[in-house]
């Protein structure tokens, strides 16, 4: 999950990383009250998770309480991005004197964690790396020792700070490494980091990605999260993992791969057939019940951009003649309101079993399908019809 | 042969007494795996009987080891646990960890990772969050179902289970020594070059099945490492062409961030390297066909 700016603010000032005051704010009124409690120069920033909000008009500066309110007024609604902006934060203004860049991540290549460091800040970092790649220190980070003072002083030096500037730096560095951490993240970053001109390192933007695998040791329920799309909503509300995507064939699967690999193969069949594309991802995961097919079969029906579905399931723990009856039952549950094509490829464990529990049913919406190609390329037909 | 894991494997079961590892220690002893034990602290001493078979719980992986000869560990602790029974296979040095609990979080793993690192890389760790290794007819260390195919010359590695069964399915007439599903996680422990480096040294595996996804550089890394360094014929799949940017697809690792880690760069880096690449699943299984047709 990544998180708002604002979270991340506030995250950081628990952790006593230095940051300014900010206040989020959901309408023009608010964003005065917020300017006028903060006093003197404000920003007014457009809370979305989309780079580049400067540029589309997400990011102003207010003298005042008024201009404030009134600036504010055409950053909400803006869209950035596909992102609209329907919340700000009224930030503190700042008096920058330089900016430095930081940040800490899960470097996945080398499976360790890496900190990257430059005391040339401010710009985007991936315009950093590629124009000056000599100015921005990669520092791998051992997870089992950390960053502590010593660590973070090297990675200052190595970012190019003198002596002094560093001296300050390294201890907000502990700080975010501890947020990184202790937050579970797989990337906290500061950009930019400034030094204030009456001399103060301050963390002035901050982006934070925390692991969802994580969160049963966080508490995390309150914080506010992207607004999914009702049909993700609902999925998740019955524990499905399931993307929405923009075709007309629905899919279900058992295994992340196999649905990645499904998902393909209707969009490769799909190229015959009136270029249709899957319409989601859906795994059901290893223990395929009834229940969780009738949920997973659900939520896929209810998506009106869907034409017909492809259930495949390769039997591993999960016995075919389970999907079978799973599917047959969450049939029957859903009575009328199945109306849409379905076309089902089971194989692995209990295959037999499986395919003559669906022939004895002959529900006349469900064919039986031996291999994924061939079953794919039904599919494709269907929703061409 | 086969790589990793042979007839000489003896597994212990970290997790054994849980519903899930008790549930596949049944199906591992059921296909035939030299199962000697299982390790749960507050079970030691105990005893548990398994299809006949009496199992003894030890309190540690270090204790395991030492009264039963165990060189194997299938971890099945849940997520919350899974750091420190992976740091604990790490501290008996055991040879094997074969870590499949799914969803241990990625700050656990990359600090079970560099720990092992640290310690010079004693234990060969697989996974998390993958169906563990399979040398058919020899011995099975995970919950890959055991009568999928036979022993023959192929080896396989994957970043998914189910693709993993779906290609030894499809490849079940012609066998595998083995078959090795490295998981999907951001962190692992074994990767797609560790496994052709032994496959490539195995002189039971005649050519290679690789199965990769969206997510990461492994695969791009595997084709460089496949260019330099395998003479026998490999082929890939990969899966997630339609993925779109940003939305994680099941696994914690797959997810296409900017244009790294899309499945077109993967099979570009393939096809680069000489290795063929199959559209679908049984496409790939037919390009594997030709190949053993061919040796």
């Amino acid at each position: 999950m990544d998180l708002f700016e604002y979270q991340a603010r506030d995250m950081f000032e628990a952790y006593g990383v230095p940051v300014l005051q900010g206040i989020t704010a959901d309408t023009p009124e608010e964003v005065e009250a917020a300017a006028a409690k903060i006093g003197g120069v404000v920003v007014v920033k457009a809370q979305v998770k989309a780079g580049g909000r400067g540029k589309a008009g997400g990011v102003k500066v207010a003298k005042s309480a008024e201009e404030a309110k009134e600036l504010s007024k055409n950053i909400f609604g803006l869209d950035i991005k596909g992102h609209i902006v329907k919340r700000v934060m009224v930030a503190q203004g700042a008096s920058i004197d330089k900016e430095f860049y930081f940040s800490v991540l899960l470097d996945r290549s080398n499976r360790t964690f890496l900190s990257l460091c430059s005391v040339e800040g401010g710009m985007e970092i991936e315009q950093l790396a590629e124009e000056r790649p000599e100015a921005l220190a990669k520092v791998p980070v051992d997870a089992t020792k950390g960053i502590d003072l010593a660590t973070a002083l090297s990675i200052a030096k190595q970012g190019g700070f003198d002596d002094e500037t560093a001296a300050k730096v390294a201890p907000v560095f502990v700080k975010l490494y501890d947020v990184f951490v202790k937050e579970d993240a797989t990337l906290v970053e500061v950009n930019p980091l400034i030094l204030s001109s009456s001399g103060e390192v301050i963390a002035l933007d901050g982006k934070v990605s925390l692991d969802d695998n994580a969160e049963f040791r966080h508490e995390r329920e309150s914080m506010e999260r992207d607004e999914l799309d009702p049909l993700e909503a609902k999925a998740k509300a019955m524990d499905l993992n399931y993307v929405k995507l923009d075709g007309e064939v629905g899919i279900i699967g058992n295994g992340a791969g196999l649905v990645m690999s499904t998902l393909d193969v209707v969009a490769y069949a799909g190229e015959k057939h009136g270029k249709v594309r899957p319409a989601n991802f859906l795994d059901i995961g290893g223990g395929a019940s009834a229940e969780v097919m009738a949920a997973g079969l659900d939520v896929i029906l209810n998506d009106p951009q869907v034409k017909s579905v492809f259930v495949n399931v390769f039997g591993g723990i999960t016995a075919c003649d389970a999907v079978a009856n799973g599917i047959v039952g969450a049939l029957k549950t859903l009575g009328d309101k199945a109306t849409k094509p379905l076309v089902v490829r089971l194989d692995g464990n209990n295959v037999l079993e499986g395919r003559y529990i669906l022939e004895q049913a002959a529900h006349p919406l469900v064919t039986v399908v031996d291999t994924m190609d061939e079953a794919a390329d039904k599919a494709a037909e269907f929703a061409n019809r | 042969m086969a790589i990793f894991l042979n007839e000489n494997s003896r597994i212990i079961v970290q997790g054994m007494t849980g519903s899930e590892g008790m549930k596949h220690t049944r199906r591992m002893l059921l296909g035939g795996s030299n199962i000697v034990g299982g390790v749960n602290p507050r079970k030691a001493g105990e005893t548990v009987d398994v299809e006949g078979k009496s199992l003894p719980v030890f309190g540690t992986v270090a204790e395991a080891m030492k009264e039963t000869g165990a060189n194997v560990t299938v971890i099945f602790v849940p997520p919350a646990f899974a750091k420190a029974a992976m740091i604990e296979a790490i501290d008996a040095e055991i040879p094997l960890a074969v870590a499949i609990t799914e969803g241990i979080p990625i700050h656990d793993s990359a600090e079970a990772w560099a720990y092992n690192v640290n310690k010079g890389q004693k234990t060969r760790l697989i996974g998390p969050n993958c169906p563990g290794i399979i040398s058919p007819g020899k011995s099975n260390a995970g919950i890959t179902p055991s009568d999928i195919t036979g022993p023959g010359p192929i080896g396989l590695v994957s970043k998914s289970g189910t693709l993993t069964y779906q290609m030894m399915f499809e490849l079940r007439d012609i066998g595998m020594s083995t078959a090795i599903g490295i998981g999907g996680d951001p962190v692992i422990g074994t990767t797609h070059i560790d496994a052709l480096a032994a496959f490539q040294a195995d002189p039971e595996t005649k050519a290679i099945v690789l199965i990769g996804e969206i997510g990461g550089d492994s695969e791009e890394k595997a084709a460089a490492y496949i260019k330099a360094n395998v003479t026998k014929p490999v082929v890939a799949y990969v899966a997630g062409f339609t993925a779109p940017e940003g939305k994680t697809m099941g696994h914690a690792g797959a997810i296409v961030s900017g244009s790294a880690g899309t499945a077109q760069a993967k099979k570009e880096a393939f096809e680069a390297a000489g290795v063929k690449v199959g559209k679908t699943p049984s496409e790939t299984a037919a390009l594997m066909r030709e190949v053993i047709k061919s040796l």
